[in-house]
């Protein structure tokens, strides 16, 4: 996509206020008492960042790579899930009833406390353990919000597609899953993100240590907080590329949306 | 009466559409509405009949069950010789809502030739049909905008362009312009008996509004609120093709106070539920 003016107008208030902010941080922390461990500033974490990017006791870019793996596993996992179960829950009455009183006291389940069982029934070694629970984190936003769009179209766009003989199968094919795309992709967005925290959440009950998860809680554990730091830095930037992965996804899949023609300059 | 159908150039008495004793209960025990009570109706080919009453007079389950998108609880409606039901499978109507339910995913020209996909058509014929109709309601330079890009006439005059695609035996439209305001609404009317004049389809029309009904019209069927009954039929003999002098006709307005009155004493109490013959009412003449 071509960089024009009006993006460049639109980008440069966020960056002007991130660009300030990290400079204020730097500045502060260098000026007053504040101690590295409590806080350190952007420039001791860059430099974190630089000397742990592949090596050493906590190599960052191995372990985010293994965190995002687990977090994209896990999202396609719980996103096949949720889909499926959005589609019987859309189509069969009894499978409404059926399902979702179950969906909802699972979604229910703090995700702490399933972390460890999973660790336990999938290896605490296998990254599968870390997939599952962040399955389980996608699962719910995906399946509601699919479920929805399957079964929130207009009463008279399906009386149009019955007066022309339309069957079942047809009206979900040309009705029914493209009204629901827009749906699906809101709830991709915050899925992707919800993937992310169930990855590291489930890195935090044990397991391999160059991962996202362990090289924060040990890395703190030895007061290295300006590792911790370069570790979070890095998986907001995994959360903020995957976002931006469905953003362009959206832009493919439905140009014709609101969500996506409000973005685009007149 | 021949005068009214004769841009559509079909024989009178060549009926389209014949609705014997129909009834519509909703719901069952004491919950039960009924929508429609002993309707009977021939609609001629090339005919524009519109059904006008109050809110809730059942038109539009009236226009629902002769489109077999509900089914009635007593009587028949036959379409072009089958039952409703048949004439669905074969795609012999076209509709047209209150909004335009067109799907944002789809430019106009994939709006328009939805129906045509549907068929089963190949893709030449269903482009060249959708051009063609896009041609017929003067939209052919929006074939590859998308429905929001339009204004709400514009959209409703795809939508009509969809339901016209099929050539439709048919064409129900339910309030179409009732969403319009008043400037457009009457620009459409006149798009609309152009679009009929030029295809001779059959039209139903449903509307709450009079000069509407009185200006499109060949025949105006005057309905009572609950139980929706037919308790006048009015032949609008206007002079075709009409335009916006029409409007400004003595006979124009003695009609518009013709259904008006009828509107009026639409309850008609002393009327026998069953055997409201709508065709003896007409006889008896009404108000003109």
């Amino acid at each position: 996509m071509r960089i024009t003016a009006v993006h460049l107008r639109q980008l440069l208030p966020p960056l002007l206020v991130f660009v300030v902010g990290v400079a204020a941080w730097e500045v502060l922390t260098r000026l007053s008492n504040i101690r590295a461990f409590i806080l350190p500033p952007p420039s001791a974490i860059a430099v974190a960042l630089v000397e742990n990017w592949s090596g050493g006791r906590w190599p960052l870019l191995p372990s985010a790579l293994a965190t995002l793996l687990e977090a994209a596993g896990g999202l396609v996992i719980g996103t096949l899930a949720g889909v499926a179960v959005a589609f019987g829950v859309s189509r069969w009455m009894t499978v409404r009833d059926a399902i979702l009183p179950v969906a909802v006291a699972a979604n229910a389940i703090p995700i702490i406390a399933v972390a460890p069982i999973f660790n336990n029934w999938f290896g605490v070694l296998n990254p599968v353990s870390k997939m599952m629970v962040a399955a389980l984190l996608v699962f719910f936003p995906i399946m509601i919000n699919v479920t929805r769009g399957l079964s929130e179209v207009e009463p008279s766009a399906v009386e149009l597609m019955r007066s022309y003989a339309a069957s079942e199968w047809t009206v979900l094919r040309k009705l029914r899953i493209p009204n629901a795309l827009p749906f699906f992709l809101t709830a991709l967005k915050v899925a992707t993100t919800l993937a992310l925290i169930g990855a590291v959440v489930g890195e935090y009950f044990g397991g391999s240590s160059t991962v996202l998860g362990r090289v924060v809680v040990q890395s703190a554990a030895s007061l290295r907080f300006d590792v911790t730091w370069a570790a979070i830095v890095l998986a907001s930037v995994a959360g903020i590329l995957a976002y931006l992965g469905v953003v362009a996804l959206e832009r493919r899949l439905i140009p014709w949306h609101a969500s996506v023609r409000a973005e685009r300059p007149a | 009466m021949s005068d009214e159908i004769g841009a559509a150039g079909h024989s009178a008495g060549d009926a389209v559409v014949s609705i014997r004793g129909v009834d519509k209960v909703f719901g069952d025990g004491d919950g039960a509405t009924t929508a429609l009570l002993g309707i009977d109706l021939e609609i001629r080919r090339g005919e524009f009949v519109s059904l006008i009453g109050p809110s809730g007079c059942g038109k539009s389950t009236l226009l629902r069950v002769i489109g077999d998108l509900i089914g009635p609880s007593a009587g028949s409606v036959d379409v072009n010789g089958k039952a409703a039901h048949q004439a669905r499978l074969g795609r012999e109507y076209g509709m047209v809502f209150q909004a335009p339910v067109l799907f944002d995913w789809r430019s106009v020209e994939e709006n328009v030739r939805l129906p045509l996909e549907l068929l089963g058509l190949p893709r030449s014929e269903q482009s060249a049909r959708a051009a063609q109709m896009l041609r017929l309601v003067e939209l052919g330079d929006f074939a590859r905008h998308h429905p929001p890009q339009l204004s709400g006439g514009m959209q409703q005059r795809v939508a009509i362009a969809r339901a016209l695609a099929l050539q439709p035996a048919i064409l129900l439209m339910d309030e179409p312009f009732g969403a319009l305001d008043e400037m457009t609404r009457e620009r459409m009317n006149s798009e609309v008996l152009r679009i009929w004049e030029q295809t001779g389809t059959t039209v139903v029309f449903v509307t709450h509004s009079i000069p509407e009904a009185v200006f499109l019209s060949s025949r105006v069927v005057v309905m009572s609120p609950r139980p929706g009954r037919i308790t006048r039929l009015i032949d609008v003999d206007l002079a075709r093709p009409r335009n916006e002098l029409t409007r400004e006709e003595r006979r124009y307005f003695e009609l518009v106070t013709q259904v008006r009155e009828a509107l009026r004493g639409g309850g008609n109490p002393g009327e026998p539920a069953t055997g409201s013959s709508a065709e003896r009412l007409a006889a008896e003449g009404g108000v003109g």
